[in-house]
């Protein structure tokens, strides 16, 4: 499978999470953030960092990138999309996904191994896991707090709709200690945390993150 | 030339953790009596004239880049050079 990475101005993680889609035994495709087309790739990730400087709100600017725009309409058909770190703020301000990730509620920049709960194991990004898997992968963020209404946060934890969430500690304010939602459809999962920095045993906290990029084959390979 | 001034807020209900620093720093400095504090952002649009149009239009700026309606809140006036002027050297 193809899997589009798309590079914005400022984007940080997008050869880490390239690497880990070719580790997860997929094709990675770079996207530019002034594409107007997706390579015909079977899926995309909005990988980490600070896109636009993070200049007026995190993912505010990169939201207009003409990729997105791209994006956008290609989720809404269907298309898996995983936005990390960065990515899931993009994906907060396109509306693709439900709440916003404000500054942490310690004000400092965290950046440690969090340990999380997979509780969605159906999202094309979560299928290799089970449900109720237990992971340890990098968290690093000065602004990943997520907020929503109390009738969007009923909503997403009625509908199974949040995909990851923290255990032992929250580590920056997020509400009912959330660390990643999905769309209704299930095709877009956004998660604060990296698993494209825990796929390998030489570096990071273990392979607990690799799950992410070979769900979609697994998924692929049943259909 | 007129400009238009949009301030741009935190919803009540959200948490604003730069706002409670700033509360934080306040009392150790030496300034009592401020029971809170939210931090927001204000910007400065310089238009041609103001017609109901034009405001419109920053109305829709003010909602689609400006601001994000999941957390913030927007008001969108009007404010004649001499007070930003006044402002600025006051």
């Amino acid at each position: 499978m193809k899997v589009g990475v798309v590079t914005f101005p400022g984007t940080l993680d997008d050869v880490d999470a390239a690497r880990a889609i070719r580790i997860g035994g997929h094709e990675a495709v770079s996207l530019w953030h002034g594409d107007h087309d997706l390579k015909g790739v079977d899926a995309v990730v909005l990988p980490g960092g600070f896109s636009y400087g993070d200049y007026l709100r995190c993912g505010a600017i990169s939201r207009f990138a003409p990729v997105m725009t791209e994006v956008v309409a290609a989720a809404n058909g269907g298309l898996p999309v995983l936005g990390i770190c960065n990515g899931f703020q993009i994906l907060c301000e396109s509306h693709l996904l439900p709440g916003a990730l404000i500054r942490n509620d310690h004000m400092k920049f965290v950046c440690r191994d969090q340990r999380l709960r997979i509780e969605n194991a159906s999202t094309p990004w979560t299928s290799a896991y089970s449900h109720g898997a237990e992971i340890t992968i990098a968290l690093k963020n000065g602004e990943g707090g997520f907020v929503a209404d109390e009738a969007t946060l009923d909503m997403l934890e009625a509908e199974g709709r949040v995909v990851a969430r923290y255990l032992d500690v929250n580590p920056n304010g997020s509400m009912r200690d959330i660390a990643g939602v999905t769309n209704e459809r299930g095709n877009v999962v956004g998660l604060m945390p990296h698993p494209e920095h825990a796929v390998e045993e030489l570096t990071g906290s273990g392979t607990d993150g690799l799950g992410f990029f070979t769900s979609f084959l697994e998924q692929a390979a049943s259909v | 030339m007129p400009v238009v001034v949009v301030d741009v807020m935190p919803k009540p209900e959200i948490l604003d953790p730069q706002g409670k620093a700033v509360q934080g720093a306040l009392p150790r400095l030496g300034f009592a009596g401020v029971s809170d504090v939210r931090q927001g952002k204000r910007f400065e649009l310089t238009v041609e004239e103001v017609t109901d149009e034009v405001l419109a239009q920053v109305a829709k700026m003010a909602e689609t880049l400006l601001s994000n309606p999941v957390i913030e809140n927007f008001t969108v006036r009007v404010e004649t050079t001499s007070e930003i002027v006044a402002g600025a050297n006051a």
